[in-house]
């Protein structure tokens, strides 16, 4: 194995370690937004480090582009679409976890202002 | 590389399973919304690790239109969510 290979190794092993923990996250915490905060992680971080470790693997440079085109994809569209999620399921009334501390949506209704004037739907 | 490779399918098929588990599991429409992209994210991985594996990079078209299509689930049901309000 040469230099690259262990580079390679340890990225591609340490973005699939963020996934197995997201997974194990997705069951073990209480609600939505707790469930969210684990799944989110390996979304951005863990597929830019497997991506990354792929990319230093493959001969051909078009190839990598595309491995680069994919990671910066997912790294602009993942937290635009965990941010929709977590939006349309506060404004369907999910329950929060009993341990939550603070809801700073609260004062602003049960749906957290959907039905407000003005606000886009 | 092989061994390496081999112990990143393992984690990532525990890890699909995982969010299988979670997507089956009694939650909200929102769970299974996150539980589904989490296993979009794990195929994705599992594309590029083959790719590292195979060093050839004949699945990398599939693993950037599948990750694409993913953001455009997300958001689509999402909204339909959110419309529904439920």
């Amino acid at each position: 194995m040469t230099v690259v290979d262990v580079v390679a190794s340890a990225l591609l092993l340490s973005g699939v370690a963020l996934s197995v923990i997201a997974a194990i996250g997705l069951n073990r915490f209480p609600d939505v937004f707790a469930r969210m905060h684990a799944a989110t992680k390996p979304a951005t971080l863990g597929l830019l480090l497997v991506l990354i470790g792929a990319a230093l693997r493959v001969a051909d440079s078009g190839d990598v582009a595309k491995l680069l085109l994919a990671g910066l994809l997912q790294f602009f569209t993942a937290p635009v679409g965990a941010h929709l999620v977590g939006r349309a399921a506060y404004r369907a009334g999910t329950e929060l976890s009993p341990d939550t501390s603070l809801d700073e949506l609260a004062a602003a209704g049960p749906d957290g202002g959907a039905s407000a004037p003005g606000t886009p739907r | 590389m092989e061994i390496v490779t081999s112990v990143c399918f393992g984690g990532l098929l525990v890890a699909a399973v995982l969010c299988l588990v979670r997507l089956v599991r009694p939650g909200s429409l929102a769970d299974r919304i996150v539980a589904l992209d989490s296993l979009l994210v794990v195929t994705v991985s599992g594309i590029a690790v083959l790719a590292a594996r195979t060093g050839t990079g004949a699945f990398l078209d599939v693993l950037v239109v599948t990750s694409l299509l993913g953001f455009l689930g997300t958001v689509t049901v999402a909204r339909y969510m959110e419309r529904r309000g439920a």
